[in-house]
């Protein structure tokens, strides 16, 4: 791992209209690294998300993506320079065939010329996926859509995936299978910032972690730092 | 009454149901993609009408020959109303663009008064008024180019949406915007192509529409009555179901008008419609 920012997020304040939901927000994103956002639900996790995404747009600071300004791209172009978001819920498309839903993930001109290649590398994390490529999406199974959507994610050729509550609603033994896969995933040099509810699982996980409470930035650090802080161990751990 | 007679009808209807889903694809389709419900469908299907007898009446111009030119104009009319109209109201409020489709509707309305009268017109041709036979029965040639034609056009929308990049496009952000705009999809440009494509069919539909009825600047209104019984019957969002609830609405109006006569047939088209609402909202072929 590098010590090289991918991301900065700048000083960020974000509003749902009249509602802020970010405070003076700031995180760095190193190149390679798991980094983990921990929070509790309206900590303003997914708002942070949508804000790098693109799909909401700071009031104040800024956000850049290797050294480069995104804070007001639209959501397309952020896709186009490398950065997905796996939101949460499973956002199949549930009408349209696996690959169908894959194949829409290379919609983006530079990734659209890597599809086939691409293609073949999702199917190695996920080789249920080539299994089921003719089937309609909705009738997968929870778990084996949750592969569909980081997949489909991964079809972006994105440097950078953003991946939200990826593991809500699923069983031990599928979760244990997606951070398997995330790990592959980040060892073929793709850099993670996934969103948590499970603070005991992601501090297994992450190579550092933030943690938000009501719109800001309390903590950051490594694991075992973040460990030993009375807060995350009242907040969190009921000790 | 023999077999023959009930035939009759019942062939009208199959034929005349192509017709009605060529007039309803496009309402079907900008709802499918952007929950709109285009309340100017039916006058942009007249607007197509009158823009082939514009071209007819002054450069003598085929109406099926006139679609190079009405294709072209409605698809780029139906991408300017999506960019600077309805694309603008969506931010307002979800019942931002129903208005703003009412307003096109009057605008469409008296913009053909003004150019053509109130008086009745068609887009008659030499062959438009012939009839070909089934056996020893006669049916307007008319009916048989409305059921080709939404056929054709059916099978083109259909294999567009499922096979081309831009049509899987539409398809995903159609299913879920949020994640289709996650997956860099352009979502405003899509629902701009949307609603041209719908605009298409409009126009084809019009043409078709105008060799087999005569039509006036407000038939709009009745169309989207009959739009509406197609999409109720059929399913929304599904090309085939779309198809196949136009055929049921030809169908069961001709029979009606065949057992009850002219007067009450679309009365009978109106109470199955309501019957289908009860009974299976989503359509006969709907989700």
């Amino acid at each position: 791992m590098s010590l090289k920012q991918i991301l900065n997020v700048n000083h960020i304040d974000v509003f749902h209209g009249t509602f802020q939901a970010l405070w003076d927000v700031s995180l760095q994103v190193r190149e390679g690294e798991m980094l983990a956002l921990i929070g509790a639900n309206t900590s303003g996790k997914s708002t942070l998300l949508d804000s790098i995404s693109g799909l909401l747009h700071p009031a104040r600071g800024r956000i850049e993506f290797e050294e480069r300004e995104i804070t007001r791209l639209d959501p397309y172009q952020i896709v186009e320079i490398g950065i997905t978001q796996i939101p949460e819920g499973r956002r199949i498309f549930p009408e349209v065939s696996v690959l169908d839903n894959l194949l829409i993930g290379s919609y983006n001109r530079k990734a659209r010329e890597k599809k086939e290649e691409n293609l073949e590398k999702v199917y190695e994390f996920f080789p249920i996926l080539r299994e089921r490529r003719k089937q309609i999406a909705k009738t997968l199974s929870g778990g084996e859509q949750q592969m569909l959507v980081i997949a489909r994610g991964l079809m972006a050729d994105p440097k950078l995936m953003l991946i939200d509550e990826m593991s809500l609603g699923l069983a031990p033994i599928v979760i244990n299978e997606l951070f398997r896969a995330l790990k592959e995933i980040r060892e073929r040099g793709i850099t993670i910032l996934f969103v948590e509810q499970n603070v005991r699982r992601t501090l297994q996980e992450a190579d550092r972690a933030y943690i938000l409470e009501t719109g800001r930035v309390v903590l950051s650090g490594s694991p075992s730092d973040l460990q030993e802080e009375d807060q995350v161990k009242k907040a969190y751990f009921g000790v | 009454m023999g077999s023959g007679d009930i035939l009759t009808p019942l062939i009208m209807g199959i034929l005349l149901g192509g017709l009605y889903a060529l007039i309803a694809l496009g309402l079907s389709l900008v709802f499918g993609v952007m929950r709109l419900i285009n309340l100017a469908h039916g006058d942009l299907v007249i607007l197509g009408s009158y823009g082939a007898f514009g071209l007819m009446s002054h450069l003598n111009m085929d109406p099926v020959l006139s679609l190079v030119i009405c294709i072209p104009g409605m698809f780029a009319l139906g991408f300017i109303i999506q960019k600077y109209l309805m694309g603008r109201a969506f931010a307002i409020s979800v019942e931002a663009p129903l208005i703003i489709a009412f307003g096109i509707a009057l605008i469409i309305q008296n913009t053909n008064q003004i150019l053509w009268t109130p008086l009745s017109r068609g887009l008659n041709t030499s062959y438009s008024l012939t009839s070909f036979s089934l056996g020893k029965l006669q049916f307007p040639i008319s009916y048989l180019l409305d059921f080709v034609a939404g056929i054709v056009v059916m099978i083109l929308l259909r294999e567009f949406l499922g096979r081309t990049y831009l049509g899987k496009a539409i398809t995903a952000a159609s299913q879920d915007r949020r994640a289709a705009l996650l997956m860099g999809i352009n979502t405003n440009r899509i629902y701009g192509y949307a609603f041209a494509i719908a605009m298409v069919s409009a126009a084809v539909a019009g043409v078709f529409l105008g060799m087999t009825f005569p039509f006036t600047p407000t038939s709009g209104t009745s169309l989207l009555t009959i739009a509406f019984g197609t999409v109720i019957i059929g399913g929304l969002g599904s090309m085939l179901g779309t198809f196949i609830g136009g055929v049921t609405l030809g169908v069961v109006q001709t029979i009606g008008g065949y057992f009850f006569g002219p007067a009450t047939q679309m009365l009978i088209v109106y109470v199955i419609i309501l019957v289908i609402l009860a009974v299976r909202p989503q359509g006969l072929f709907g989700r």
